[in-house]
């Protein structure tokens, strides 16, 4: 267990230079990504967790850039390669999976094309051989006849079976860190359950280590390993997905977890958070979160650093939920 | 047994008797010619609703669930008179909804009202949320020109918005500020039952939790009917009395919400619920339906879930199963219920 992390975050921070201002989408964020398991980046939307996955695979667009902190990845800083070295690794070493199966194919070349490509982008093997790579790997997320759906267009998929070309075209390197941002939010819910099933045999069979980027709890509970929850782009809580979902110590993560229907009482109305996400640009001074918190006093008007609060659990609060009464969600 | 009594006591609020819908591709010059020279082109028609009869109470929350393509927005569309039925009777309050000319079925679809998924296109963005809200009550005599003002405070104050804002135009507003905006449109006209279709499915899970609340709120104030359409199994479980399951056009089973969630009679419904992630579970493995939805235009013969059932036999792949009492207010539509 002692084995180097396949990640290393610390510190980060993207910030988007508009017009506007300084829009500070990661704001010192670190966590770790041990081998093989998966870490689960919680948020709603604007919360910087979709940024953050692009800072890793070094793809934030003009305006905005990552302005400190580093990406520590098989030794070397991500955030410090050039744009050569970084095109080297991604889909090599770390790929990405995104919301929308059609932001990774292209509409107009079939499948083999573009997984054949894809191989020989970063090996120097045959035709043959990147052919037989591609069927392999279509067949081990569970496309059946991969032989002839390798002549298919994307347009002759459904949304969840794109959604598997997509994670084969991830899984042809075996890359070390796969990240994917909201990869089955747009599936129906049987066939949700047929993609995490897969990526859960892949986890463990391959080692590859994930991160999993979205804002439903209930899929990172069954699914993940550690979990990391941000708000307004910073991380807020991070811990393992036990300890976090059982006994949170953020009021924050509490009250996202009371917002989950199946946790309440069928009729009575639910255990809201208050108010709204505050713009980016536009942060209360102190604790983001202090304008909905239900616990929120004189020390928030100061910001909080994030800390051990309990032993390997850390939380972003001057006031966490400690006693077992308050985290009983 | 006592809420389910009191349920039976309502009054129908609206009844679907043998509703179909049909959607379909008429053949171009170039087909019509493909076709008299004898080649093996046909008009394609997609069953959306096939046959359903549905009773939904006053007073009562329905939930209606079903993955894409099943047909649960069609049917919802159909319910709330935007969309004519191709077979069926649609009855509101006794009255045929679908007959023309007839002050009493336009009365009546005024007093339905729809909540729809996407906040961002259900509002005209050239539109003040003012008028947005309060255009359909002055047209239709609810408020005067001279209430108008207060009128429109009052709905925006019930759904929960900032009467200071209604100069505003939608863009100005977040995406559950939006849905806000959505219901208060609807609710102006005095609507007694409300269609909301996937009405939380684009919201963050806070704002969602927001919404369902002003939803149960709003219920009880105005003593709201639902028919709530989602395909999110934890939502319709929390807010519904009753679940109604759609597959492929047609009701696989319907029963109270406890029914349903404890006692899952067809096997649709049971790998469905089999398939929910549930926040109280942790690193497990996923269950797994196997296979995908049938395309709706070339379903399978039979039982539509036959393909994908763990259960079939031959009877499955040949016959359609009839919707049937399997215990007191469970309906389910399988032929393993005939063995027992």
């Amino acid at each position: 267990m002692t084995t180097a992390p396949t990640l290393e975050v610390r510190n980060l921070q993207t910030h988007f230079f508009t017009r506007a201002g300084v829009v500070k989408a990661v704001d010192d964020v670190s966590f770790t990504v041990r081998r093989g398991k998966v870490m689960g980046l919680v948020g709603e939307s604007g919360s910087g967790k979709s940024v953050t996955g692009f800072s890793i695979i070094g793809l934030v667009d003009a305006p905005g850039r990552i302005a400190g902190g580093s990406i520590l990845f098989q030794g070397r800083d991500l955030a410090k390669l050039s744009e050569e070295e970084m095109r080297d690794l991604r889909g090599n070493r770390i790929a990405m999976i995104f919301q929308d199966p059609m932001m990774t194919l292209n509409p107009v070349l079939r499948i083999d094309t573009q997984m054949i490509e894809t191989v020989q982008a970063h090996r120097k093997v045959s035709h043959e051989a990147a052919r037989q790579r591609a069927r392999d790997t279509l067949g081990m997320v569970g496309i059946p006849s991969p032989d002839e759906r390798l002549k298919a267009y994307p347009h002759q998929f459904s949304g969840g079976m794109r959604q598997r070309v997509a994670i084969a075209i991830a899984l042809l390197h075996e890359p070390e860190l796969i990240i994917a941002d909201e990869p089955t939010t747009a599936l129906d819910v049987t066939i949700q359950g047929q993609i995490l099933a897969e990526v859960q045999k892949l986890a463990e069979t391959t080692g590859t280590s994930l991160i999993w980027i979205t804002h439903d709890l209930s899929v990172v509970a069954g699914l993940a390993d550690d979990i990391a929850v941000m708000y307004a782009g910073r991380i807020v809580e991070k811990g393992t997905v036990a300890e976090v979902l059982d006994r949170p110590l953020h009021p924050y993560t509490s009250g996202l977890i009371g917002s989950v229907p199946s946790r309440n009482k069928r009729g009575e109305p639910l255990r809201q958070i208050p108010g709204m996400t505050p713009s980016l640009l536009n942060l209360p001074p102190g604790c983001a979160f202090r304008t909905r918190c239900p616990r929120a006093a004189a020390p928030c008007m100061a910001e909080p650093e994030i800390r051990e609060i309990l032993p390997g659990r850390e939380a972003r609060c001057f006031l966490p939920l400690t006693s077992a009464e308050e985290q009983a969600a | 047994m006592s809420a389910a009594t009191a349920i039976d006591a309502g009054s129908p609020m609206v009844e679907l008797r043998g509703i179909s819908r049909r959607f379909e591709k008429k053949l171009d010059f170039a087909g019509r010619i493909a076709k008299r020279l004898g080649a093996p082109v046909r008009e394609e028609v997609v069953h959306a609703v096939d046959n359903v009869d549905l009773t939904i109470r006053k007073g009562e929350v329905v939930g209606l669930v079903g993955e894409s393509g099943c047909g649960k927005s069609t049917l919802g569309r159909m319910v709330a008179g935007i969309l004519p039925p191709s077979d069926g009777m649609i009855l509101r309050n006794g009255t045929d909804i679908l007959s023309r000319d007839n002050a009493a079925a336009r009365e009546m679809k005024l007093r339905t009202q729809m909540i729809f998924q996407d906040p961002y296109a259900s509002l005209n963005p050239r539109m003040r949320v003012a008028d947005i809200v309060g255009e359909a009550p002055l047209v239709h005599g609810i408020t005067s020109r001279g209430g108008y003002e207060s009128y429109v405070d009052e709905q925006m104050r019930r759904a929960g918005l900032d009467p200071a804002f209604k100069r505003r135009y939608p863009h100005q507003f977040s995406g559950g500020q939006r849905q806000r905006i959505g219901i208060a449109r609807a609710l102006a006209v005095k609507p007694d039952f409300i269609v909301c279709d996937e009405a939380v499915a684009a919201l963050d899970v806070s704002i969602q939790a927001q919404i369902l609340n002003l939803f149960i709120r709003l219920r009880s104030e105005l003593d709201l009917t639902y028919l709530f359409i989602s395909h999110d199994l934890g939502v319709v479980e929390h807010i519904s009395d009753r679940v109604v399951i759609m597959y492929l056009g047609r009701v696989v089973e319907e029963a109270p919400s406890e029914t349903v969630f404890a006692q899952p009679n067809h096997p649709y419904t049971q790998s469905l619920l089999a398939s929910v992630p549930r926040i109280e579970s942790r690193k497990r493995a996923f269950s797994v339906v196997k296979g995908e939805i049938p395309s709706p235009l070339n379903p399978p013969p039979g039982c539509h879930f036959h393909p994908r059932c763990p259960h079939a036999m031959d009877r499955c792949r040949v016959e359609k199963p009839v919707l049937r009492e399997v215990a007191p207010g469970q309906r389910s539509a399988c032929h393993l219920n005939d063995r027992a």
